[in-house]
């Protein structure tokens, strides 16, 4: 089963929950798809690291061939080229890889090179297999490091957590393209309710099975609990905003693996996605 | 010489966006004739800049005068020897006036590109 972690607001405890929910049952893979600050690693402190380069693929033009007739440039459709003075120029940030410029030259000069974008490192932690996704400082699409995670051939395991990365963009899209149900963590504040309803709305799209983890629950917030209800999303699971809980994670520990009421909290919440994913 | 102005669709405002003005005003100094040319950036998903840049390059204008201009446009431009002043006003005509008396400035820094931006 795949579970995706999402959120909507940044900071609500998505990392929290899935290394927590990998810990719990220790027989996990977890993959890293907030690849522009991958922090699960942090917690799980994966061993025996092997590290892959992500590359995309980026044109390259043979000026010597290339006759100006910029059929390349009237093709893209992301605008990655222009013809300036004779002179081919590619904007390699732009480029989403596609290989179509190459394919309409009617000259045959432009072939593709890779370009390494970000890298994937797998490690192991007892019995939890670590995938991280990270991506280089710069890049603008997080989209081929995504991607390199998910497709990586993880050894087979009962349970997948999938953590995501803030928002609603494509790098979010993809990161649940393969998920059996999409958790959603969110705070009970206005900004948190604001963004769990983009996010909401997204999986609906997607047609995700969805739930609710309201975390840092200090109290009952009318409106999320309103929300809640009227689009029947089930609250799974709250989460006190308790000082214990955020020192040892500040601490960067896996309360799961030194409480041991946590982790049946985590897997009783497992336990209730299976039941609800199945409906 | 041509002088290009990205404004807006009462074709007399600077619009401040470059890549996605609805229009670009191209003045010839030479004949003192303005001449409007729809952008056809304005509505593209991304690479707007480069795309109206190749445009404006395209009609032959020398110069740009322009609230602001992004980096990859500005690269596209530097390439081409393309001359880039700040505008002044709001409006268009007094920006040609200011640069024919000498007064406008090169536009000196570029903003990054929005695309791909979460």
């Amino acid at each position: 089963m795949i579970i995706a972690i999402l959120s909507g607001k940044g900071g609500t405890g998505k990392t929290f929950v899935s290394v927590n929910l990998v810990a719990a049952t220790e027989n996990a893979v977890y993959l890293d798809c907030d690849v522009e600050e991958p922090n699960g690693r942090l917690f799980l402190k994966p061993q025996q690291l092997v590290s892959a380069p992500v590359t995309v693929l980026l044109p390259t033009i043979d000026r010597d061939k290339c006759n100006g007739c910029r059929q390349c440039v009237e093709f893209c459709r992301f605008n990655a080229l222009a013809f300036v003075r004779d002179n081919p120029m590619i904007f390699a940030e732009i480029c989403h890889s596609c290989g179509g410029c190459a394919l309409v030259c009617p000259e045959q000069a432009i072939s593709e090179i890779p370009r390494e974008v970000g890298k994937v490192e797998k490690g192991v932690s007892g019995g939890v297999h670590i995938v991280t996704g990270i991506l280089n400082v710069g890049e603008p699409s997080a989209v081929p490091v995504i991607k390199q995670v998910l497709n990586g051939n993880q050894p087979e395991k009962p349970l997948t957590v999938v953590d995501c990365p803030p928002g609603s963009s494509c790098s979010v899209i993809e990161s649940v393209s393969q998920a059996d149900y999409c958790l959603l963590v969110a705070e009970p504040t206005a900004f948190g309710l604001h963004n769990l309803k983009m996010v909401r709305h997204l999986v609906q799209l997607l047609q995700k099975p969805c739930g609710i983890i309201i975390n840092k629950a200090d109290g009952e917030y009318p409106p999320l609990e309103q929300f809640c209800a009227e689009t029947n999303t089930p609250i799974l699971l709250r989460i006190p905003y308790d000082k214990h809980i955020a020192e040892r994670t500040a601490a960067g520990e896996i309360i799961v693996r030194e409480d041991h009421l946590m982790k049946e909290v985590f897997l009783g919440l497992l336990g209730r996605i299976e039941n609800e994913a199945k409906r | 010489m041509k002088i290009t102005i990205p404004v807006e669709n009462n074709q007399e405002t600077v619009c401040f966006s470059f890549g996605r003005s609805p229009y670009f005003l191209i003045h010839d100094t030479e004949s003192n004739t303005n001449e409007f040319k729809a952008n056809p950036a304005v509505n593209a998903e991304g690479g707007a800049g480069i795309k109206a840049a190749q445009f404006v390059l395209d009609t032959g204008a020398e110069a740009l005068i322009t609230m602001r201009c992004g980096q990859n446009a500005a690269d596209v431009f530097k390439a081409a020897g393309m001359k880039i002043y700040k505008a002044i006003s709001a409006n268009a005509q007094e920006n040609l006036k200011a640069l024919s008396e000498g007064k406008l400035e090169e536009l000196a820094s570029f903003h990054a590109g929005f695309h791909g931006r979460a």
